[in-house]
């Protein structure tokens, strides 16, 4: 083989510490080693064009170049050697940057250091073969999972950039948790005024396929090419024939159902359909308050249907879909204030949370819009909001913020004092975070034109006095202790990952961080990518975030599936697993510790069994190769052998 | 469950809390519980000993734990929540500054004997089913508030026992009593602690709010597992009724007093008469 | 203690002081972003000159002299609530102990009632092994000039027969003896 061998300086990052000169006169002793020298900035466009002229008139068989860090520009020099006409994995970077001259001062044993890397760079590429990508096809059809704001954004692009789309959203309606507010910060617009037109066009799109109170099952498959089942839960009534008339709602004598819309204020009828907006706009029976489900009596709701639509005798039903991509949009769920104690939340009623007073503010909501307290259904004149529960609190486990809390907190006081001219209005806080267009003008509102008293201070302590509650808190900036009797506490409860969230991920075969939201390719870089290929994330679930960035995530992920399938076939990538059948003893260990599912076992004619590696589903992780008692499972491109070429040279 | 305990009375148990000691004796002999007194046991240092260096309390308490082991027991019970601190403090500071610790102690600790509270004897080892089963005289119609006091149930870390801020153990226990328990907010705040003596008058406002809370809810009598928070709220609510210009005039009684009641066991044996408080009102049927 | 008005910091910040309180605590003041919630919860803080936060904020900013003479570390009870509410998980009440330590150290205590009450408790407990009350009341009341303290008391509690009149002597007063002894030997190193 004849090896070029490039070291680059990368201006003083690596020539500051590591003299390049010399790695690159050294380098040209390493067996195969026909061509060595330094550059400036090989990366740079002159940089790579020393590289292929250095090919050409060489007549290179392979390069290598010891630079910054792979993750850095190992695609921008395997185009480079490509164009001049060699296989981009006979091509090998050494990392003489950040594992080598940005780690110390001392010249002489950096120096030292990049004349070993380089070494096993070129020992590697020695052992190199040639790779190839394949084409596979691509279904030009999107799963969009989550009917929040941001599935809603992310199907409506996709459906009007001409693509089908399958939406799946496990409650009985899509909206979210847009759908329960009453107003939306920083305007103050309706939310489903908002919100509403775009659930309509989810619904009427022609190429929109709606699973509503759907859950996804089980997804196999590889980008382009995956299957979902989707596992429709019994509503026991067809959606097919209802007309959403609410006929039933008014006739069902179990009146006392738990309003999971309403946040459990209030209560509902076991049929119902969840608030006038929803879409789809049909009715279902919640089994746990039926009473012919529960107890065998009733199905008055049956006999009153005009259109006959109730079903007691449905079951769940798993269709499967065939998709392309993938765009998780699964939302969020709220702390559950019950945790902290010394609020009282969950023991005393007018303790309440800020989406219980979202929809109390609500006109669709437990009391037509009116603010009344829970216990005595009395108009509340002190009302205390208090910031960060369940965030920024290392002691519940959530140290972050939830970045929405203190404008959706100054919006309620707002319209409280709007509601309430002659209430009084505080608001407990440790910090304000208003960092979008119009927010903080939004927070001065509340205190200048609203005269909304902000104190600075946590709350100690919430205990009833007579029919009130004291809020026992604090003025940090007076220093001093401060006492309110509040008729009503409003708790702004952070966010936090959906409930389900982890089990969901396990079955994309996406992570997650240790709050359970799901992780981007690239914090800064790629934040509605993963690094499962084909699947994208759209709002809160990738992190806590308001409607807008929402919105704009949802529309981000569409258009990076439209570049996906701005081509009928796509790629593959070649570094992928391979079973030498020789060696292969069938004991399937592989099979059992592949976290994508890429592998196989097949029985072959002889009835011998033997592992077989999907290549396009292949991630090349390298675990079935760390796992095979036999090595007969290798990794293209990390072979076992091309590793230890790397270590054996560092003994000689 | 626990048949034979390690039993620390503390020095409050030989003078001001004499009727705890009683009734705590008297109910545990009752429900099958030997408590082996650790013989010669001295006091815990509790808070004027953290004044100078934990060391000094870890070490004076610490005595008790050594005692105790050498008698092969592993499990202390003390009815009085600062010496509960003090003794677990003591294996604590074994924990983080073994050398010192044994140094200064000067004989053979091993920091493996569990400290336990009376009232986590009777609710975790015991249980309130038990006791409801053995009740002859249940206080019915009476409301009675269970007032925990700061330190048996914080902070949870140390504690490790039942809610920092709504417990439950003695409300189960009354319950079993056969008398009705109020929710009752103040279950956890300080009732104004040592400071009787130096600073009275903030005794005075802090134990002031816990009876006005406990007469808000409407409660015959307040139980307690203290004998600070006893001496605070009983034989100092006369003080208290001068100091606020109140009229207080509720019986507060020890928990174990209150079960031993419920079980028959006669009055004069739990130290009833020895309350400051007149208790008549509370035995006489609704 | 007088509430400074005007920091001086780089002349005031005593960083070996922040470094000794960390050492003692065992917390890491820089944990505490000053949100209150301790000085919210506390009962006593209607009678500190310093909020316990404040008192927190003054140790962050190196305030030696401020913080160990105040009223607020000798008027905490040690009740907990603190340490049970910081959402940063910091023994709050584990600081105001080792403040308390080390005013005693320096010779500044500010409510020296308070500690002459935990003296003669101490000077019981080397004497007899146990605390003899009677004893304590009487020699505090002496000793605070405060003759008549609880005074009112006296008769229910000696008729009730809740007031020892002999202090206890425990047998292993020597053991005792040898603590306290081998204590204050460690201390003074």
């Amino acid at each position: 083989m004849r090896i070029g061998v490039f070291i680059c300086q990368c201006g003083t990052n690596i020539a500051g510490t590591v003299d390049t000169r010399a790695v690159a006169k050294k380098a040209m002793e390493f067996p195969d080693v026909v061509f060595a020298v330094d550059y400036m900035y090989t990366c740079s466009e002159p940089g790579q064009k020393e590289i292929q002229d250095a090919i050409a008139s060489h007549r290179l068989q392979g390069v290598v170049v010891a630079a910054c860090s792979p993750r850095m520009h190992e695609a921008t020099f395997r185009r480079a050697v490509k164009k001049a006409g060699i296989n981009p994995y006979m091509f090998e970077q050494a990392n003489i940057r950040e594992h080598c001259s940005w780690i110390g001062t001392d010249r002489e044993a950096n120096t030292r250091k990049a004349i070993d890397l380089v070494r096993m760079s070129v020992e590697k590429l020695r052992c190199n073969q040639a790779l190839f990508s394949t084409q596979v096809a691509v279904n030009k059809r999107v799963l969009v999972i989550g009917g929040g704001v941001a599935g809603i954004q992310a199907a409506l692009d996709c459906s009007d950039g001409g693509l089908e789309v399958v939406m799946v959203e496990r409650e009985p309606s899509i909206g979210g948790k847009m759908a329960k507010l009453d107003k939306t910060f920083p305007t103050i617009d309706c939310s489903s005024c908002i919100l509403g037109p775009k659930m309509v066009d989810v619904a009427q799109k022609e190429n929109i396929r709606l699973y509503a109170y759907s859950e996804v099952e089980a997804i196999s498959g590889y980008i382009g090419n995956f299957k979902v089942d989707i596992r429709k839960k019994a509503t026991y009534v067809d959606w097919d024939a209802c007309t959403g008339c609410g006929e039933c709602t008014q006739k069902c004598p179990s009146k006392k159902a738990f309003d999971y819309f309403n946040e459990g204020l209030g209560t509902t009828t076991a049929i119902n359909i969840p608030f006038p907006q929803a879409i789809p706009k049909k009715a279902r029976i919640d089994s746990d308050y039926c009473r012919y489900l529960t107890g065998g009596k009733c199905r008055v709701c049956e006999k009153i249907c005009p259109v006959k639509a109730i079903r007691f005798d449905m079951k769940d039903e798993i269709v499967t879909e065939e998709v392309g991509a993938i765009i998780v949009a699964s939302g969020y769920d709220l702390f559950d204030a019950r945790v902290y104690g010394e609020y009282g939340g969950g023991r005393y009623p007018d303790v309440i949370s800020a989406m219980q007073y979202e929809r109390i503010l609500s006109a669709s909501g437990p009391y037509g819009g009116h603010i009344r307290r829970p216990s005595d259904g009395r108009e509340p004149k002190e009302i205390v909001f208090i910031s960060c529960v369940g965030s920024r609190d290392i002691s519940v486990d959530r140290p972050y913020c939830s970045g929405v809390c203190c404008m959706y907190i100054a919006k309620q006081a707002i319209m409280t004092r709007d509601h309430i001219p002659d209430s009084n209005c505080y608001v407990s806080y440790m910090d304000i975070r208003a960092p979008g267009k119009g927010y903080d003008e939004f927070i001065r509102r509340a205190q200048e034109e609203y005269g909304v008293k902000y104190i600075r201070g946590r709350v100690g302590r919430i205990y009833p006095r007579g029919d009130r509650l004291v809020v026992q808190g604090a003025d940090t900036l007076l220093g001093v202790q401060v006492e309110i009797e509040a008729d009503l506490v409003v708790l702004a409860t952070g966010v936090e990952c959906s409930a389900g969230a982890r089990p969901l991920a396990e079955k994309l075969r996406i992570s997650y961080d240790q709050h359970g939201f799901y992780m981007e390719s690239h914090p800064k870089l790629r934040p509605v990518e993963t690094n499962t290929a084909g699947v994208f994330l759209a709002g809160v679930c990738q992190g806590p975030k308001d409607i807008p960035a929402s919105v704009g995530q949802g529309s981000a992920a569409a258009s990076k599936v439209q570049a996906l399938f701005s081509r009928d076939t796509i790629e593959t990538d070649p570094q992928v697993a391979y079973v030498n059948e020789n060696m292969c003893i069938g004991c399937g260990k592989c099979e059992q510790v592949c976290p994508f599912g890429a592998i196989r076992m097949k029985t072959l004619r002889d009835g011998s069994r033997k592992s077989e590696v999907l290549e396009t589903v292949c991630q090349g992780c390298g675990l079935c190769n760390a796992t095979c008692p036999n090595k007969a499972i290798q990794l293209r491109h990390s072979t076992d052998d091309q590793i230890l070429a790397e270590i054996n040279t560092l003994f000689d | 469950m626990l048949k034979r305990v390690a039993y620390y009375p503390g020095c409050s148990c030989e003078g001001m809390a004499i009727e705890y000691d009683q009734s705590v004796r008297a109910l545990c002999y009752v429900l099958g519980i030997e408590l082996v007194g650790i013989p010669d046991w001295n006091c815990c240092g509790s808070t004027p000993s953290h004044s100078y260096d934990p060391l000094l309390g870890a070490a004076l308490a610490g005595r008790n734990l050594a005692i105790a082991k050498s008698q092969g027991l592993d499990v202390v019970m003390t009815p009085c929540p600062s010496c509960l601190k003090a003794l677990k403090t003591a294996n604590q500071v074994f924990r983080e500054r073994p050398s010192e610790f044994l140094d200064v102690l000067g004989m053979p600790f091993s920091g493996d004997v569990r400290a336990i509270s009376v009232l986590q004897l009777l609710y975790e080892e015991i249980g309130p089913n038990l006791i409801q089963k053995a009740v002859k005289f249940p206080f019915k119609n009476k409301k009675i508030v269970p007032y925990y006091g700061c330190l048996l149930t914080r902070p949870p870390a140390f504690a490790q026992f039942d809610d920092p801020e709504n417990p439950v153990s003695m409300d189960r226990l009354i319950e079993a009593a056969g008398a009705a328990v109020p929710d009752f907010p103040h279950k956890t705040e300080c009732c104004g602690a040592a400071l009787g003596i130096t600073q009275r008058d903030v005794v005075m406002r802090l134990t002031g709010r816990i009876l006005e809370m406990a007469r808000a809810v409407g409660a015959d009598a307040v139980a307690v597992a203290c004998p600070l928070c006893q001496q605070n709220l009983d034989l100092r609510q006369d003080q208290v009724n001068r100091a606020l210009k109140e009229n207080f005039n509720l019986p507060v009684l020890y928990i174990t007093q209150i079960i031993g009641c419920a079980l028959g066991i006669d009055r004069k044996t739990l130290g009833i008469e020895k309350l400051a408080v007149k208790t008549d009102a509370l035995f006489q049927s609704a | 203690m007088q509430r400074p008005h005007v920091l001086q910091i780089q002349k005031t910040c005593d960083q070996e002081f922040i470094k000794r309180v960390e050492r003692e605590s065992g917390q890491q003041v820089s944990k505490c972003y000053q949100c209150g919630n301790c000085g919210a919860s506390c009962g006593y803080t209607f009678d500190f000159d310093f909020p316990v936060n404040q008192i927190m904020r003054l140790v962050q900013l190196g305030q030696k002299e401020t913080v160990l003479g105040s009223r607020s570390i000798w008027l905490c009870a040690n009740c907990q609530a603190c340490t049970t509410r910081c959402p940063c998980n910091i023994e709050v009440a584990r600081v105001m102990e080792a403040l308390r330590i080390m005013s005693v150290a320096e010779g500044v205590v500010s409510k020296k009632n308070i500690l002459l009450f935990y003296d003669e408790f101490l000077n019981l407990v080397r004497r007899y092994g146990r605390v003899f009350e009677t004893g304590l009341v009487a020699r505090y009341n002496i000793k605070a000039l405060k003759p008549f303290t609880d005074a009112d008391l006296g008769p229910q509690v000696l008729m009730k027969g809740k007031l020892a009149l002999k202090p206890h002597k425990i047998k292993g007063l020597k053991a005792i003896e040898e603590i306290f002894k081998r204590f204050e030997s460690h201390r003074g190193k």
